[in-house]
């Protein structure tokens, strides 16, 4: 129990808000508290959330990844593209598909760290490559008629409850966790985002540690590119579109810091709920998407000054 | 012009919550005079600075008079416009500006509605001059050297009419040439009518430039002394209350046997050339020279932090490539750089996380880390140091002192055979020295070798079995430390 309560110590502020957020919601709507809407919501959140897993590093270093949601795209169309067009199974489409996803976070990696370009501007360049090159494959149309167990994986629920694609984020994020917390490369991404150069000093290979943390980012960022192509039983070359500020929200909200040297997955897993079930929520009352984006917007900005204000009083 | 007895400070005082930092202080500082406060660290001195120059408020009941008129600053912009510049030990210059703009920096004067360059130029101009500067009002900070940055404060505190400059360690980061470059200038500008108050701690130079003496001691102001000839025992006394001398420990050493040698080092930048040295097991050599000699580029390319050009770097007669610091501390050669702050710590995370960052290979398995590993290795590692706080503190929580034990325990834990140390005792006040000397002599005498640099001559030569001197960028002579002057050290570096 005791190591439970260890292992969120940090996100209470957040976990609080979410089960206030999931109380009101309870409250206001007769079909939110439901097993089914909850398993709704695990899935809404499994694409947002495999890619917060890399982001959480990518933030914890100091550093920013604008380019997931094209990346994503790119993943997915390029799958998809060497399937239709080519005749590849897809399976090894898929593979081929994660590849180009990692290759792109690692490209961004060597941007940052050998080219020295701030990981602002490379990324961004990367955003908007990356979904160029997502459109040029088909030509900007989407792809269907994929194999029925591609859409199997989020279709059927095992135990009457869970799908694969929710199964992979699961997995993922205990894995993810355990490397941050109880590995040494985890450990040290948090000296690299406190200071870079103190961390050098204490012989951790910044440079390639870097690109590493990219390089998975990018690799998440494909994977869940499939797991929405999956989902949405389609290539589509817009998906994912301004997915990287959701994304990095919810990092965020999960209380780490842009400056570098705090956050961890629990944290950021917290983070994901949170804009889960606010869209969730929402939306089963009926509130349009923009609104969704106003209430989101105000969550980031109460939650960032509320974690100020705390370190402040210290 | 009213009368001019320049500033009068009475019965200050300043508590935070319910810790009294100042206590009822009262002293006077005349036009032309340079008065030195003193004390150790946390003594009130900072906080007596803080109150004169206006970012500090202090309590209710005391009062100030600053040319015969009643002063009340409310603000550091207050305190500029009454002629009360401060001048900060690290120095706060906007460095992708020019030297003008930092000079007029939020009071910038306009000729209708534009910024009037040309006329701030000059003025700033006159200012370098007056200090007898060759420095272009255009230049970019970020081009100027550590003490020539320095200088531009100062011109920015003349430029805005200064009658009274406050200086915060103002020689921390310079030689011995650029400090008495700085001493010629603060003695001109007394001759002028300027007033100094002057806080270091560096007794020695006190005796050079001060005036009067005002030595503080946990918030009280304890004596004042009406002349600087003053014994630094003395001084010390007063400081620490206590019988606490700058007695170096006698460290012996009988070894002969090599653990590190460098054969014919020579860096890209050509701030060192040809650099040929042996450590022995247990000894302690220092490096001596001015700033620029090229200590701090010899010693960063010897743990791998800069690359070199060419040059052996021989391990107990192994010869290994240190190309980054990974492969240093892999060989056993470690360093605690001059700048702890910026180099050494990550000042908002937790004391366990700086003394293991670099030691995980030490005591992991496997590369896994569990807490219950790391809070031992950081408990044993705090208490061999005597650092006073706690695992879980954030590091920017301890005091200069504690963060330096800190650091160095960082670097012992792992056991290395070659610990370098950079600037040791830099800002730190006399009872934390006393403690880090201790410390090196501990080390020593249990065989770890040590390399020294440091800016204080005196503990060179009160530490070190043997002294290497350099004169720019060239290794002059390694003196066996017998009866060896600062004077005799001082011609070499300086030749």
């Amino acid at each position: 129990m005791n190591r439970l309560i260890n292992m969120f110590k940090g996100t209470q502020g957040t976990f609080i808000g979410l089960i206030l957020l999931v109380a009101f919601f309870s409250i206001f709507n007769p079909y939110f508290f439901q097993i089914r809407n909850f398993v709704n919501i695990f899935d809404q959140c499994t694409v947002l959330g495999v890619m917060a897993l890399g982001m959480t590093a990518v933030i914890i270093i100091g550093g920013i990844d604008l380019s997931v949601g094209s990346i994503l795209a790119l993943a997915m169309m390029m799958t998809g593209w060497v399937w239709k067009d080519f005749g590849v199974p897809l399976h090894y489409a898929c593979l081929l598909g994660l590849f180009v996803g990692t290759l792109a976070g690692s490209i961004n990696g060597m941007l940052v760290s050998y080219l020295r370009l701030p990981a602002f501007i490379a990324t961004l360049a990367m955003l908007s490559a990356a979904r160029g090159l997502a459109n040029i494959f088909t030509d900007g149309k989407q792809i269907y008629g994929f194999p029925e167990w591609l859409t199997n994986l989020s279709v059927i629920r095992h135990f009457g409850y869970i799908n694969i694609t929710t199964v992979i984020f699961i997995v993922l994020a205990i894995i993810s966790w355990i490397l941050l917390s109880y590995r040494k490369e985890g450990r040290n991404l948090f000296a690299i985002g406190g200071n870079k150069e103190v961390a050098r000093l204490s012989g951790i290979n910044v440079k390639v540690t870097t690109v590493m943390v990219y390089t998975i980012s990018g690799f998440l960022s494909g994977l869940a590119g499939l797991l929405m192509m999956a989902r949405l039983n389609a290539g589509v070359p817009q998906a994912g579109f301004t997915y990287e500020l959701d994304v990095i929200a919810a990092v965020v909200i999960g209380g780490a810091s842009l400056n570098g040297g705090i956050g961890s997955i629990p944290q950021t897993i917290v983070g994901v709920f949170i804009i889960g079930v606010l869209r969730n929520g929402l939306n089963l009352m009926g509130f349009s998407p923009f609104v969704q984006g106003m209430v989101i917007g105000g969550v980031i900005v109460f939650a960032v000054a509320l974690d100020t204000l705390k370190t402040k009083e210290r | 012009m009213s009368d001019n007895r320049g500033l009068v400070v009475k019965n200050v005082s300043k508590t935070y919550g319910n810790t009294r930092v100042l206590n009822n202080v009262s002293f006077e500082v005349k036009p032309g005079e340079v008065v030195a406060l003193l004390g150790e660290n946390g003594a009130g001195k900072s906080t007596v600075s803080g109150i004169i120059a206006g970012s500090v408020t202090p309590d209710q009941g005391g009062e100030m008079e600053w040319k015969g008129e009643e002063y009340k600053p409310n603000s550091p912009g207050y305190a500029i416009q009454k002629g009360i510049g401060l001048i900060h030990q690290e120095t706060r210059l906007l460095r992708e500006l020019s030297v003008t703009e930092n000079v007029f920096v939020g009071k910038l004067l306009t000729k209708n509605g534009l910024v009037d360059f040309k006329t701030m130029n000059n003025i700033a101009k006159k200012q370098l001059n007056r200090l007898g500067l060759d420095i272009s009002p255009n230049q970019l900070v970020r081009n100027l050297k550590m003490s020539a940055q320095q200088q531009i404060e100062i011109a920015k505190a003349l430029c805005l009419n200064s009658e009274l400059l406050i200086m915060d360690e103002p020689t921390s980061s310079l030689g011995e040439t650029e400090t008495n470059f700085l001493f010629d200038k603060i003695r001109q500008l007394k001759n002028e009518g300027v007033a100094f108050i002057y806080i270091s701690h560096r007794l020695e130079e006190i005796e050079q430039i001060a005036d009067k003496i005002i030595v503080f001691r946990d918030g009280n102001l304890i004596t004042k002394y009406d002349n600087a000839r003053i014994a630094i025992d003395t001084i010390v006394n007063d400081m620490v209350g206590r019988d606490v001398d700058r007695i170096f420990p006698e460290i012996t050493n009988d070894s002969s046997k090599e653990v590190l040698k460098v054969d014919n080092l020579n860096s890209f930048d050509g701030s060192f050339e040809n650099i040929n040295f042996d450590l022995k097991k247990g000894e302690i050599l220092g490096i001596a020279g001015l700033v620029g000699a090229g200590r701090t580029e010899i010693i960063r390319s010897i743990c791998g932090a800069d690359k070199l050009k060419s040059g052996n770097i021989f391990m107990e007669g192994k010869n290994i490539k240190v190309l980054s610091p990974e492969d240093a501390i892999k060989n056993g050669i470690v360093m605690v750089p001059e700048d702890r702050k910026s180099l050494g710590l990550l000042l908002d995370q937790s004391n366990t996380q700086n003394l293991t960052i670099s030691n995980f290979d030490v005591f992991l398995k496997n590369g896994w880390v569990w807490p219950r590993l790391l809070k031992s290795f950081a408990i044993k590692a705090i208490k061999f140091m005597g650092v006073k706080g706690n695992e879980s503190q954030n590091v920017h929580e301890l005091s200069g002192g504690n963060q330096q034990k800190l650091l160095i325990s960082k670097w012992i834990s792992r056991q290395p055979k070659v610990l370098i140390l950079d600037e040791p005792t830099r800002g730190i006040d006399v009872g934390a020295r006393h403690a880090i000397y201790e410390i090196i002599k501990k080390i020593a005498e249990n065989g770890l070798s040590i390399i020294i640099v440091s800016s204080d001559l005196e503990e060179v030569i009160g530490l070190s079995h043997r002294i290497l001197v350099l004169s720019r960028g060239k290794q002059k002579k390694i003196l066996d430390n017998i009866n060896i002057s600062r004077v005799e050290i001082m011609k070499m570096a300086t030749n």
